[in-house]
């Protein structure tokens, strides 16, 4: 019998791509799904740098009660930067970009639906952090923390025009990624090849698929917002002025109705690798596919039912709060069922820890810790003891470090092989991760205790109450593992990329289709591919073809 | 004062107590779902692990009674937390009734507390002091941006929202001095906006009530004299209100009886006469981004004020 293959369909219009295969000019011009995603990758890393100087200059600032390296105005610049710059510049770019390159792939498609379309997303991406960014050179970079609650955003309050860039910068990434998310949509829906169903997507081309639902449908609230707050500070309105008729409850409701869902945004396609990550490196199918995939249908919509627990201290009122909080705490379920789902999936496997799996697996924990703290302050009494101290600082930490930021290094690790054709450094990918793990544990574990002891987030300084000194010294002792574990894994980069392994077409023996194409895939992805059936089509194939020579 | 841990533990208010039980509950809840979590992985791990990436790989059948065990076990979790949720916050952040009238509004401003006793409409600044006892209603509001009401061991927290007027019961069973904090973000000094609060059994509390209920003092010596003078020319009173004296603004803390208080600055410095007169030479070095304008004033005129403001008792 012979086996089938399907012709991939090639985009049949002409692209205003290049042709030569090396230069800058070939790279701007690009409209190659791979070419843009390692783009992506590029601009994360920029912003990653930038913004671990500004989290590095904080905790310096606050290792010891007292000390002046920066002052208070440049202290709340830093913060609000590198909230802003991490969130929609660094783990939003990674994700995208990570999707933009393996999306694709995974579905046997040999581009994305809207080639041009993927272009601007990442420019606008780009341009839109340059644009925030150079608020610094620009009279001062926004200083209202990265939720800019009005009216504190306001002319009134912030003089510089660091939030106006703030307000356009965030409307050009958020234009980007709305294209970006549209995008991955049609391109999961048309592109697919044939026989792989939508119920038979890998688990990262789902969660992508759905997580850009999310960004459709919040990314709009967020322009929106930043809109009006620009119209405020440019045009003299009063959306958020309450004295002249506006509401400061408004800018809340807006910025987290987008803000709660892009929580989610940033977790699911990181679940997505996870979910492709501990089944190859356990040699198991993934546990619970449906499940899986259900539950995170689940998040999103609940993740538009949410918002409010960021205003429990707000004065909304009790049924409100009741309301929120039932949504918030319902997340947990679904999200329970995932944890559970992984550890099933490594049950009875064969694992072997290379240095992804590692961070898959301090995933699981890490996460977990961050979920439970984040169940914490859905409870309403517990959330008017806690919230706007260090330890929802530590939450947030653990729910984007110890959960998307481990994902993404995690994906980095697994994907490398096929994005460079070598792959990275084991050794040195070793200490990355127990530096990384260490340093990050260090550093936010400790930050509950401080939660609890009532230190305030976002304070350049603190008086020297008992044991708040040593507890923010440890805190900025883990910080520096954490930079001396991302110099490593830089290092291990750029080092990987010029002498690292030859890689092979499938070095981690996995099963989804972007194993199947050379490393790196050529310009186009697949000539032909066999028709898929299940889950793990290149195993199916293998088996066919052992059949066949017997 | 000795100095013992700060932690948002210590309470000395029903409210608090419910909610530390309720976090005390939910600890434990967290930390068994955590230890569950960790020792399976752990024995996973120890249990699976290989020195090589096998090339075998297989499946198991999806289990389905795995998934359902944890979806009802977090479903208990879930609907137990959230029964106990509603229970505390409608007893905590109950409406007052018509005769439960609000005992003092504190209104936030950047980056001080503006206190009002209302029925006696008595002004004071920055710290609080209440009888020991009841809980009793306080409105919050805000003058300028978010601001947020917080001493842990009296009660929950509470935003001070423009435009809004939101109220917050608070109780101190016991005298003392309770310290808190403004914990929304509100601009360059959100840093430098605690306050203290002072519990004094009712007897002590009417009698600190009406020696604040005084005008200023008054004295007779020259240098005082000529601090008040310089009040009123160097314009301090645009902005501050010294009963008794003809400044009556609102814009700044009511310093009528200043040197009554402990602490400056939203607890930054404590008020004595070397911090007022470093304060009155150079705001922005005390307190950078502070609204409290440099009058470049000579030597011998802060001197004669600080010795003003250090007398107002």
């Amino acid at each position: 019998m012979k086996l089938f293959s399907f012709e991939v369909p090639e985009p049949t219009e002409a692209l205003p791509s290049i042709k030569s295969r090396y230069g800058i000019l070939q790279w701007i011009s690009s409209t190659d799904h791979k070419q843009l995603g390692i783009l992506y990758l590029w601009v994360s890393l920029f912003f990653f740098l930038v913004g671990g100087f500004e989290a590095m200059l904080m905790r310096l600032q606050l290792a010891w009660p007292g000390l002046q390296i920066v002052s208070p105005q440049t202290f709340n610049e830093l913060f609000t930067m590198h909230g802003t710059t991490m969130v929609f510049l660094v783990l939003m770019p990674t994700l995208i970009g990570l999707a933009t390159y393996f999306l694709p792939l995974m579905i046997g498609a040999n581009e994305m639906a809207f080639p041009r379309l993927n272009a601007m997303s990442l420019w606008m991406t780009l341009f839109g952090g340059l644009l925030l960014n150079f608020s610094f050179f620009a009279g001062g970079a926004p200083d209202a923390g990265w939720f800019s609650y009005a009216p504190l955003s306001e002319k009134n309050y912030s003089f510089s025009s660091g939030l106006d860039y703030y307000s356009i910068g965030l409307i050009v990434t958020g234009i980007g990624s709305i294209g970006a998310g549209l995008n991955f949509v049609v391109t999961t829906l048309t592109m697919r090849i044939k026989g792989m169903r939508l119920r038979k997507v890998p688990l990262f081309v789902w969660m992508v698929f759905i997580n850009s639902f999310l960004i459709l449908a919040a990314f709009p609230l967020l322009n929106a917002g930043l809109v009006m707050l620009l119209i405020d500070r440019q045009l003299g309105s009063h959306f958020f002025l309450p004295n002249t008729g506006g509401s400061a409850l408004l800018w809340q409701h807006f910025f987290w109705a987008f803000g709660h869902p892009e929580v989610y945004i940033l977790a699911l396609p990181g679940f997505g690798i996870i979910s492709e990550v501990i089944p190859v490196f356990s040699r198991k199918n993934i546990f619970g596919y449906t499940t899986l995939a259900a539950t995170t249908v689940f998040i999103a919509l609940l993740s538009f039912g949410v918002w409010a627990h960021h205003m429990f201290v707000a004065g909304l009122g009790n049924p409100i709060n009741t309301f929120f909080a039932a949504g918030s705490m319902l997340i947990g379920i679904p999200t329970g069922i995932k944890i559970v789902n992984w550890m099933a999936t490594m049950w009875g496997g064969n694992l072997y820890f290379s240095t992804s799996m590692l961070f898959a697996v301090a995933f699981i924990l890490d996460f977990t810790l961050g979920g439970l703290s984040g169940i914490a302050v859905a409870i309403v009494p517990l959330d008017w003891r806690v919230t706007d101290t260090y330890f929802v600082v530590a939450h947030i930490h653990y729910v984007f470090l110890g959960g998307t930021l481990f994902t993404i290094f995690s994906g980095i690790y697994y994907w490398f092989p096929k994005i460079s054709g070598r792959m990275l450094n084991e050794r040195l990918g070793k200490w990355h991760f127990w530096l990384f793990l260490l340093g990050f544990n260090m550093t936010f574990f400790f930050q509950h205790i401080l939660g609890f002891m009532g230190m305030p987030r976002r304070v350049f300084s603190y008086p020297d109450l008992p044991y708040y000194a040593i507890l923010n010294l440890i805190s900025s002792i883990g910080a520096v593992f954490m930079l001396i574990a991302v110099i490593i894994f830089i290092y291990n980069i750029f080092k990987s990329l010029r002498t690292g392994e030859l890689a092979g077409n499938n070095p981690w023996n996995a099963w989804t289709l972007e194993w199947y194409t050379t490393s790196p895939p050529q310009l186009k992805n697949f000539e032909t591919l066999p028709d898929v059936t299940s889950l793990r089509p290149i195993i199916d194939w293998e088996k066919q073809k052992a059949i066949q020579k017997s | 004062m000795e100095k013992s841990i700060y932690h948002i533990f210590r309470s000395s208010s029903e409210d608090t107590d419910i909610m530390n039980e309720l976090f005390f509950h939910f600890f434990i809840a967290a930390f068994i779902v955590f230890l569950l979590v960790a020792a399976f992985l752990i024995f996973i791990v120890r249990k699976y692990k290989t020195k090589t990436l096998e090339k075998d790989h297989f499946t198991i059948q999806e289990n389905r009674l795995t998934e359902r065990l944890t979806l009802f076990l977090a479903s208990v979790l879930v609907i137990v937390f959230l029964f106990l949720t509603v229970k505390v916050i409608f007893k905590i952040q109950k409406t007052p009734t018509e005769d439960q009238k609000p005992f003092v509004k504190i209104t936030g401003h950047q980056w001080w507390w503006e206190i009002e006793y209302l029925g006696d409409t008595l002004f004071t600044a920055n710290e609080l002091h209440i009888p020991t006892g009841d809980k009793f209603v306080a409105l919050m509001e805000s003058a300028d941006v978010v601001h947020d009401w917080y001493v842990p061991a009296l009660g929950r927290k509470i935003d001070m929202v423009p435009g809004v007027t939101n109220f917050v019961w608070i109780q101190a069973r016991d005298p003392g001095v309770y310290e808190g904090m403004c914990n929304e973000f509100c601009g360059a000094q959100h840093t430098w906006m605690r306050v203290e609060v002072f519990a004094h059994e009712p007897k002590e509390f009417d009698k600190w009530f009406q020696a604040q209920k005084e005008d200023a003092v008054e004295k007779p010596d020259s240098l005082f004299q000529k601090g008040k003078q310089l009040f009123q020319d160097k314009v301090c009173a645009n902005c501050h209100t010294i009963r008794g004296t003809t400044a009556k603004a609102k814009v700044g803390p009511d310093l009528t009886h200043f040197a009554s208080r402990n602490k400056m600055l939203g607890g930054k410095a404590e008020v004595n006469y070397e911090n007022i007169q470093n304060w009155i030479k150079d705001p922005q070095k005390m307190k950078h981004g502070a609204y409290m304008p440099n009058f470049l004033m000579t030597e011998e005129e802060i001197n004669a004020l600080a010795h003003y403001l250090y007398n107002l008792k």
